[in-house]
């Protein structure tokens, strides 16, 4: 049988799927165990046991200076930026974007300044985001809206200029002004592809969280790799990204999830 | 009958591409205009002056006596071949929007009794045109005959002065084109419709047409064959008798299932 042709049950899938998980951690494993044999205070690849002892330190024991628990001020702390961030660029998204995409007059003045934003490094405008917003929440929550706002706002405009011409005569046939056009036709069209916008957004979103927070913050989990690194404490560093993968993997789910929910007549109903 | 729409020395011009040129024409109330041609013949220009998606560059068109504006209007009814439902809306919901846009212009959303009013009457255009037990249904769980009927009834609850149709049931398989072509007909007599269709199928232009319109370039300058549009070559009145028997049974579908 061809391979393009091999389908894999799903209890099979599920496997197939942990192996190379497995076969990264067991290879971890064996290197950790095999540094560790000659020499027990490595600390580049730390054993499990420490790494737990570490994490359990800033999970549930107050920290002396501050008095908060850090791992879940951290994560408080960046989920609060990610979320702001994320949450006022799929707000200009949907808006701005809409109105790119179906009204002419819109798409031919604002059209090229989106574009122009949208070519920017947005680290590039890190330093001036410091100096107007100063060293505050604002200019990192400011960094994730400038680097992930204009791509979403470009695709959204994007999708809704592709619906077929049909559907928007169509729509004035039966009486629809141009704002009926937008919210009927145009905005409940946009929806799935407005999540699909976010959940392709959320990893730059955490690029630029992490640079804001590793450049000038006191909390955060970015701030709290780059601190830790000082010390080479890997032992932070390891459980902190794999929090960080976690927390990224539940976003996405929740977002595929609720667009098939939401949305099911974008999702292929069965026939 | 009397005249219902006009078109006087109408010429469509792209640049110095003439697509139509000198189009003088009057087509009666409940008549039903099949218009034929060959590719690039200004068909679907044509179809898109009356549709007012595009203004004739010279001439002048009229819809019961008053200029049509080039804008599409709830006076002019469109089913297109494809895309001419929404596919984020259910079959009641796609035929209600017609009934709920001129009402609710903020929201375009009908609520109360309003709402139900306009629901029975989305509901009684369905049961007209087959669909009347797949209101819940998307247009995507629907095949292409279903679609194009939930098109029709989309239309038709706007009680549109002129209904076009741009080649309507070009996708379809030969044998749901029959029930389409009943289904159009019955429609057409019971409502007294005006139509324009389009399409590329002579003899479909013929069995359903009651005056058939053949578009197509007069002269041809080998040179430049861009310089000369097209116009009516042909202009076939049928004579059909004007009280065709009904069709003996009432269901439109004619297979047993009636699942096209």
């Amino acid at each position: 049988m061809r391979w393009v042709n091999r389908q894999v049950r799903r209890s099979d899938r599920l496997m197939l799927g942990a192996l190379p998980i497995l076969l990264l951690v067991v290879v971890y494993l064996l290197l950790a165990v095999s540094r560790h044999a000659e020499n027990p205070a490595d600390k580049i690849l730390p054993l499990p046991g420490a790494m737990a002892e570490s994490m359990y330190g800033l999970i549930f024991q107050p920290d002396q200076l501050s008095g908060q628990l850090i791992f879940w001020a951290d994560t408080l702390a960046s989920l609060q930026r990610l979320g702001l961030g994320v949450g006022i660029s799929t707000l200009a998204a949907i808006t701005i974007g809409l109105a790119l995409g179906i009204l002419p007059p819109i798409r031919a003045t604002f059209g090229p300044l989106v574009t122009g934003i949208a070519v920017i490094p947005p680290i590039a405008l890190l330093p001036i985001l410091f100096i107007a917003l100063g060293l505050g929440e604002t200019a990192k929550v400011g960094l994730i809206v400038v680097g992930i706002a204009p791509v979403m706002i470009r695709d959204i405009a994007a999708h809704v200029g592709e619906l077929p011409r049909e559907q928007i005569i169509k729509a004035q046939t039966l009486g629809a002004s141009s704002w009926q056009v937008m919210i009927r036709v145009a905005l409940p069209q946009a929806m799935p592809r407005l999540i699909h916008a976010m959940r392709m957004a959320l990893g730059p979103a955490w690029v630029f969280l992490i640079s804001a927070e590793a450049i000038a913050s006191d909390v955060g989990l970015g701030y709290r790799i780059f601190l830790v690194r000082r010390y080479l404490a890997m032992d932070v560093i390891l459980p902190y990204v794999a929090w960080i993968a976690l927390l990224a993997i539940t976003m996405d789910m929740i977002l595929s999830f609720a667009s098939r929910r939401l949305f099911p007549w974008a999702h292929g109903v069965g026939h | 009958m009397s005249t219902l729409l006009t078109l006087r020395d109408v010429w469509v011009e792209y640049g110095d591409k003439i697509v139509i040129e000198k189009l003088d024409l009057d087509i009666a109330e409940q008549s039903f205009v099949s218009v034929v041609g060959p590719s690039g013949a200004g068909k679907s220009s044509f179809l898109r002056l009356i549709l007012g998606q595009e203004a004739p560059t010279r001439g002048r068109i009229e819809l019961d006596g008053t200029p049509l504006v080039p804008e599409c209007g709830p006076d002019r009814g469109v089913v297109f071949q494809r895309y001419s439902v929404f596919p984020h809306l259910s079959v009641l919901r796609n035929t209600m929007f017609g009934l709920e846009c001129p009402k609710a212009p903020l929201s375009g959303r009908l609520f109360g009794s309003a709402r139900r009013a306009a629901r029975d009457e989305a509901a009684a255009m369905l049961e007209a045109v087959g669909l009347g037990d797949s209101f819940d249904l998307y247009p995507a769980q629907m095949s292409g005959g279903m679609q194009q009927r939930l098109a029709i009834a989309q239309a038709l609850v706007q009680r549109p002065r002129i209904l076009l149709l741009d080649e309507p049931f070009g996708a379809l398989d030969p044998g749901i084109r029959a029930d389409m072509h009943a289904l159009i007909t019955r429609l057409w007599r019971d409502y007294s419709l005006t139509i324009v269709m389009v399409t590329h199928d002579i003899r479909e232009a013929f069995t359903l047409g009651t005056r058939v319109l053949a578009l197509d370039k007069r002269r041809h300058d080998p040179h430049a064959p861009h310089r000369f549009g097209a116009t009516v070559v042909y202009d076939l009145p049928l004579d059909k008798p004007v009280d065709a028997p009904e069709d003996k049974d009432h269901s439109i579908t004619i297979d047993e299932n009636g699942n096209n």
